[in-house]
């Protein structure tokens, strides 16, 4: 058993290759591009909007199509069923996510510096923290919107909980959700933590 | 033969032709397109029409729009009269432009151009009753600006005549009346008291707004069609004219008496530049200029006579006249009317308007048939002119002609397709450009008789689809429209890319509301003022309380800002009915006259909840 705590610190305390180093900026660089690029996409589409409306979450704001103007259809449309306005201003995340990959960026970059094992560990271990979180926070988000119907709405339908990945049919409605480049960069940067530590394993220098 | 024993000898056959033009030509086997051609119009749900075509209205005063080759009617817009699909002539602005008249008669509508091409910008139609010429803008197919009555001018037949780079559109006098405007005199005192105009309107090169630039005074004769010039001709402008006779009564007889009526032949640059000279006087506010004073203006052509159409091909070289009671097209040649101006061969002076000589500048007469109107181009060489009381279309070749063919014009008539009846007008695609399409020719008939489901005795016209791509003619389509297309224009689908919604951003009606927050009631004396916000399934406010002897101004906003989420607002037995498309704000105003509670309603559907959207206007005694 203290042989087993010796090796874990030891590999905890084990420098990190030149390669590794590399491969933590490569993830700083998917990491950043990915606070800047679309994390989800949130598609509807119906007889009468072929083209479909669609919503793009990002870490900081919600883009929607047609110049924003999807937005505000969707919001019109929602009203028939009670559905409580979807705003920017809703989604707490998207004040402080930008800033928690300011801090996973600062706390990457510290890694390539410090350049042990274990940084890199903590770092992978709070960001799929995060990730978790975020997810959760944004299916809960759309379980909520789904849920709290008003009851005076012009139509009354029973409360639903729009898919977070794949497809569903609302009543005319096709919802298709999906994860989009944003996510696939967390996932690289994620990946990229991973490989450098997997690069380091054996000890060198 | 000479042009006198021609006319007697067409004159016969005319007699027996205009007798007979209201039946089937006798021997004239009725033309049934081929199945095949069924093919070339059918666009399937859910494709588009290659073409626009924009048909005058006539005296619904409205224009149509259509597709080719399907020639499904689209859309209507509402230029010189009411039209409560639209709520046009309901709400104040509508209301401001169409002024103290109720109609208008759409003839002629003529598409901006730069460069001697279609520009996709505006369609300038006139109003053949009251003198007027409207902008429509095709970025949203509204009527923008109704320009008129245009002083010192009545019956503006002769226009829209858009010239190469939309400087001008060019308008001439049907009817010629005493001048100034709303002074008597005897119409039996024609010749002395009355006048005639041509009239420069200036369209303002970026907003497309038409002004009076400038006129020129002519005399009596009536006007009738026109065309612009370019290339060789450019910067110059043509009318045919009925009743060089000047006769004030029973023109029918007294019109036609001389074998001949004048074209007039105005160079608008040259009018241009007298007037900024200083060489126009003031009548009604607008420089007028006197063709006898100020040389080098105005000049007249003799053609034959009662002429009606005067068509510039695309070239610019060839003006083709048709005298519609002699059986013939005359292709004068602009080389040789510049000649002819340059040498000053000139038979008189009407007015001290010079007359040229005819024989002088005539190429050639094509004998095209009986009741030649009006001639389009398809920008390969051919002409095709209406022939009204034969009811066809022919298709002959445009000069250079070769010896053989100058000796026998018949020659360069190459085919000819029966049109079902009684054709006027005929377009072709930009004809009137220097690069026609020349795909498509559209014959706009007078008479449909019997075509069609029966409706009664108040029949529609009949618009038939002929496709020129070939040697020879052939029959694809044909399409009913309400009274009645004059002349229409035909546009490529992709020069323009209409907008869908009025932007949010580029509304800046000061009364325009967005939210419901914004929206209410505000009263100053008896004065009541609505800010009112329609998004679906509601109105916002939806009660509005008045007393009797209020006025009342209802803005309405329709906040929507998706295509085609229009909502309409009708106020029950208040005669009142406007329509607001996607980010549109209309303004209306009447006098709450009566007491009681009048419901109020979205008119035009826009949603599940469309019935549901309503409200009341309550008026206290």
């Amino acid at each position: 058993m203290t042989a087993f705590l010796r090796a874990t610190t030891r590999f905890l305390d084990r420098p990190l290759s030149v390669a590794s180093r590399g491969l933590v900026l490569a993830g700083i660089v998917a990491l950043v591009a990915g606070a800047l690029l679309p994390l989800w996409r949130i598609q509807l589409v119906a007889p009468q909007y072929q083209e479909g409306l669609t919503l793009e979450m990002y870490t900081h704001k919600i883009a929607a199509g047609n110049g924003g103007q999807d937005l505000a259809e969707i919001n019109t449309l929602n009203h028939y069923i009670g559905m409580k306005p979807i705003a920017q201003a809703d989604f707490a995340e998207m004040t402080w996510m930008p800033f928690a990959i300011g801090v996973f960026a600062l706390l990457a970059l510290r890694a390539v510096v410090m350049g042990r094992i274990g940084h890199l560990v903590d770092l992978g271990v709070l960001f799929v923290y995060f990730g978790a979180f975020s997810l959760g926070t944004f299916a809960y988000r759309l379980w909520s919107y789904g849920h709290h119907l008003d009851a005076h709405a012009p139509m009354r339908v029973a409360p639903f909980t729009p898919v977070v990945i794949g497809s569903q049919q609302i009543a005319n409605f096709v919802q298709t959700s999906l994860p989009m480049a944003g996510t696939v960069c967390m996932g690289l940067f994620l990946a990229a933590l991973c490989g450098a530590i997997w690069l380091s394993r054996r000890e060198e220098l | 033969m000479t042009i006198p024993t021609r006319l007697v000898a067409a004159g016969g056959l005319l007699a027996a032709a205009l007798a007979a033009s209201a039946c089937n030509p006798p021997g004239r086997r009725v033309q049934v397109a081929d199945a095949s051609a069924a093919s070339k119009t059918y666009v399937a749900p859910g494709e588009k029409d290659q073409f626009y075509l924009f048909y005058s209205g006539g005296h619904s005063g409205q224009v149509y729009v259509a597709g080719i080759p399907s020639m499904r009617h689209i859309a209507t817009i509402p230029v010189f009269a009411r039209y409560p699909g639209t709520g046009y002539g309901y709400d104040e602005e509508s209301k401001r432009m169409l002024g103290a008249f109720t109609w208008g008669d759409v003839h002629h509508p003529g598409l901006s151009q730069t460069d001697g091409t279609y520009d996709g910008r505006w369609l300038f139609v006139n109003d053949n009753a009251n003198n007027r010429v409207a902008r429509i803008d095709l970025r949203d197919f509204k009527t923008k600006q109704i320009l008129g009555p245009i002083p010192n001018s009545s019956g503006n037949h002769g226009s829209s005549f858009v010239t190469e780079n939309s400087e001008y559109v060019l308008v001439a006098t049907r009817f010629s009346v005493p001048l100034p405007k709303g002074r008597y005199a005897d119409p039996a005192k024609y010749e002395a008291e009355f006048n005639g105009m041509v009239s420069g309107l200036k369209v303002e090169k970026d907003t497309g707004t038409l002004s009076v630039g400038w006129q020129v005074l002519t005399p009596p004769f009536n006007w009738d069609l026109g065309s612009t010039g370019k290339g060789p001709s450019s910067g110059w402008a043509f009318w045919t004219s009925y009743n060089s006779e000047m006769a004030s009564d029973a023109l029918e007889a007294n019109s036609t008496r001389l074998d001949r009526d004048y074209a007039a032949i105005v160079n608008w640059r040259a009018a241009e530049q007298a007037v900024k000279d200083g060489k126009a006087v003031l009548m009604a506010g607008v420089p007028v200029l006197d063709p006898a004073k100020v040389p080098g203006v105005m000049y007249l052509l003799p053609v034959p006579k009662s002429p009606h159409g005067i068509d510039t091909d695309p070239s610019g070289r060839w003006i083709v006249a048709s005298g519609k009671l002699q059986p013939v097209a005359s292709v004068f040649d602009f080389e040789k009317i510049k000649a002819a101006i340059d040498r000053k061969q000139f038979d008189k002076e009407v007015r001290g308007i010079p007359v040229l000589n005819y024989e002088a500048v005539l190429e050639g007469d094509v004998p095209v048939g009986l009741g030649p109107l009006h001639t389009q181009y398809d920008g390969k060489g051919n002409a095709y002119t209406s022939l009204y009381v034969e009811s066809s279309v022919a298709k002959w070749k445009l000069p250079p002609w070769s010896k053989e063919e100058r000796a026998d014009l018949n020659k360069v008539v190459v085919d000819k397709i029966a049109v079902h009846y009684n054709i006027g007008h005929l377009v072709i695609g930009a004809s009137d450009t220097k690069a026609p399409y020349g795909q498509y020719l559209v014959a706009m008939n007078k008479l449909s008789k019997g075509r069609h489901l029966s409706v009664g005795p108040s029949q529609p016209e009949s618009s038939q689809l002929i496709d020129i791509t070939g040697q020879k003619m052939s029959m694809l389509y044909e399409s009913f429209t309400e009274p009645e297309p004059h002349f229409a224009q035909i546009l490529k689908a992709d020069k323009i890319a209409p907008i869908e919604v009025y932007p949010k951003a580029e509304n800046h009606d000061p009364n325009a509301v967005w939210t419901a927050e914004q929206a209410g009631v505000t009263r100053t004396g008896n004065k009541v003022d609505v800010k009112m916000m329609s998004i679906r399934s509601r109105f916002v406010p939806d009660k509005l309380e008045v007393r009797v002897g209020d006025e009342v101004t209802i803005h309405v906003t329709n906040v929507e800002q998706t295509t085609d989420m229009i909502h309409g607002l009708g106020i029950v037995e208040h005669d009142l009915n406007v329509v607001m498309d996607p980010g549109e704000t209309k303004t209306v105003r009447f006098t709450a006259s009566k007491p009681g509670v009048f419901p109020f309603y979205c008119t035009n559907f826009c949603s599940a909840l469309h019935q549901e959207m309503q409200g009341y206007l309550a008026v206290k005694p």
